[in-house]
């Protein structure tokens, strides 16, 4: 019966607009969303506005579900997750990021990524804390904020520092009502990370103000030169960090909506109480699927992490090429260059570079403060469609010119 | 030294999966200089670690009438020479494709190539089998090829990501 959120429409005649909750009412769809209608009607484009790897889940995950299908392996699972895989994610962040984490009590796994800061936020907001978040950032976290009664507060972070969070930056958000800082590095959508001496005046003013930090740390597995530092392997950090990650980026897993949360006993009880009440657990197929990718998925993902970092120098390169000024992409799988240059607003450089190119990518603006005059492209795709990409920004960027000077 | 060995390394897996690859572009892709590719790459084809660049095809998709067919040989070593002279004897036919000396049951494992099963089968029966080291043969058709050298041949596994996604 409800077809549309404003028309009049069903048997009541009336708008089912007035029975919405008031905070879903003001959350705006996606900005992303615009560009996705956009897309979808026209033919022959190169997609660099896809944010999810270009391989297929590494077969040997593929294999082991279908074969634990086979047996019959359908049921619920504990709703903290199957012991195992806990076991083996508490393994996999001691060996990788140096973080210890107690499966049996600090570990709950997720749907995806999303659930694990759903439920953090849940579990902590109280109506009118006011949540810190560093922008340009990832589209979901000031909406799932607001929904959740807390206040979104952006911290504006700038190309000329690569996109780092700095302690002055974040000290200047902070108010009384400040509680939650939200970190994603490395950054989707700038590709940026932060280093240990990035992160220590950071967690120095966590510390002085008493902040809890929710460290969405998905793209962990996905840097170049330098390996990704955890926020909660900072000394002290530990107990106030909820460490959120999961399959998607570093497996390439993201249809399987598999993530997990680590943090202190009491927050994940908390965070536990909401799971289990609302999605129970995590579907036990994608369970068996990422404790094998994280047993037997390290090679893969070194290989598919090799070929990111190959074409992290094409793009880089073939945007400069084409007359766009491009930072260079610590992390994750995005350059994300300035088209100030050219005059446009992020978002009428995107959309015309889409209809009259034919190349997909994200406006800037869509990712918050300081995301305006950038654009996010995605280098998850072939070589030669990334080749092909970026000599149509080239003759595109060209364009701009001629129109400029007629 | 190390560095230009690990060069060497990824060249060689950029031309496995693109033969036609431009030095320009892989020496982007590795962040490595163009001479240096150009170098790494006169030095392997030099040293014949390059041996050849060839084109994987799909025979199926080509009108021609072609058959293969993998053959297993046992044969008895020579003194001094063990299977090298039988294994040179058999590889110099242009019908024979490839040729591995093998452990197991048997000895080489020979793939020969012809226009239908009877081309296959004289070469079989008038070349392979009287040599005099040649103790038995046992020949395998190949009815279709799925893969080879790593590559699938019928991947239907598309890209059907979303245009746009978070």
């Amino acid at each position: 019966m409800i077809t549309n959120n404003s028309q009049q429409t069903g048997d009541t005649g009336k708008s089912m607009h007035s029975y919405l909750a008031p905070l879903v009412q003001q959350i705006q769809p996606s900005g992303i969303r615009k560009f996705f209608d956009l897309a979808a009607g026209s033919k022959d484009i190169i997609s660099l506005g896809v944010g999810e790897p270009d391989f297929k889940t590494p077969w040997h995950v593929r294999e082991a579900c279908v074969y634990s299908l086979e047996r019959g392996f359908t049921g619920y699972t504990s709703n903290a997750g199957m012991p195992e895989l806990r076991e083996g994610i508490s393994e996999y962040l001691h060996t990788r990021f140096a973080v210890e984490y107690n499966p049996a009590n600090e570990i709950i796994a997720t749907v995806g990524g999303s659930e694990a800061i759903d439920l953090a936020l849940r579990a902590l907001i109280s109506p009118g804390d006011e949540i810190l978040i560093p922008e340009p950032c990832y589209i979901s976290y000031s909406p799932i904020t607001a929904i959740g009664g807390g206040i979104p507060v952006g911290i504006e972070t700038f190309g000329e520092n690569n996109f780092k969070l700095t302690a002055e930056g974040l000290e200047a958000k902070i108010t009384p009502r400040s509680k939650i800082l939200i970190l994603c590095y490395p950054s989707n959508p700038t590709g940026a990370i932060m280093s240990r001496e990035d992160w220590e005046p950071i967690a120095k003013v966590v510390e002085k103000h008493d902040l809890i930090v929710i460290s969405d740390e998905i793209y962990a597995e996905l840097t170049y030169g330098s390996a990704h530092v955890s926020f909660a392997s900072l000394p002290g950090m530990k107990d106030r960090t909820i460490l959120v990650s999961g399959f998607s980026k570093a497996f390439a897993m993201t249809g399987w909506r598999m993530g997990y949360a680590c943090g202190h006993p009491d927050l994940i009880s908390a965070m536990l109480k909401i799971h289990q009440y609302t999605v129970m657990c995590a579907p036990s197929m994608g369970q068996v699927a990422a404790l094998e990718a994280l047993t037997n998925g390290m090679e893969e993902k070194d290989r598919m992490v090799d070929s990111y970092n190959q074409r992290r120098r094409l793009i880089v390169k073939g945007l400069r090429d084409a007359g766009l000024d491009c930072h260079e992409p610590q992390g994750a799988f995005y350059a994300f260059p300035s088209i100030r240059r050219t005059g446009l607003t992020s978002d009428e450089f995107a959309q015309r570079l889409l209809l009259e190119y034919k190349v997909a990518a994200v406006p800037g603006s869509v990712f918050g403060l300081g995301g305006e005059g950038y654009l996010r492209c995605s280098y998850a795709t072939s070589v030669s469609q990334l080749n092909e990409a970026v000599e149509r920004i080239g003759a595109f960027v060209l364009q701009l010119e001629r129109e400029r000077t007629e | 030294m190390k560095e230009m060995n690990e060069l060497k390394r990824k060249v060689l897996e950029l031309l496995k999966e693109d033969a036609r690859s431009s030095t320009a572009l892989m020496a982007t892709l590795l962040g490595a200089d163009e001479e240096n590719v150009k170098q790494a790459i006169e030095e392997m084809e030099r040293d014949h670690v390059i041996v050849k660049y060839a084109t994987v095809v799909n025979w199926d998709k080509v009108s021609d009438e072609r058959v293969t067919a993998l053959i297993e040989v046992q044969i008895t070593p020579e003194r001094g020479r063990g299977f090298e002279g039988i294994a040179e004897r058999i590889y110099l036919y242009p019908q024979v494709k490839s040729v591995y000396l093998m452990s197991g049951a048997y000895d080489l494992l020979v793939e020969v190539e012809g226009r239908n099963l009877r081309e296959v089968a004289n070469f079989v029966s008038e070349k392979l089998s009287p040599i005099d080291a040649v103790l038995s043969t046992k020949t395998n058709f190949t009815l279709k090829k799925y893969k080879q050298d790593g590559i699938i041949f019928e991947e239907h596994e598309e890209d059907n990501r979303l245009m746009i996604s978070p």
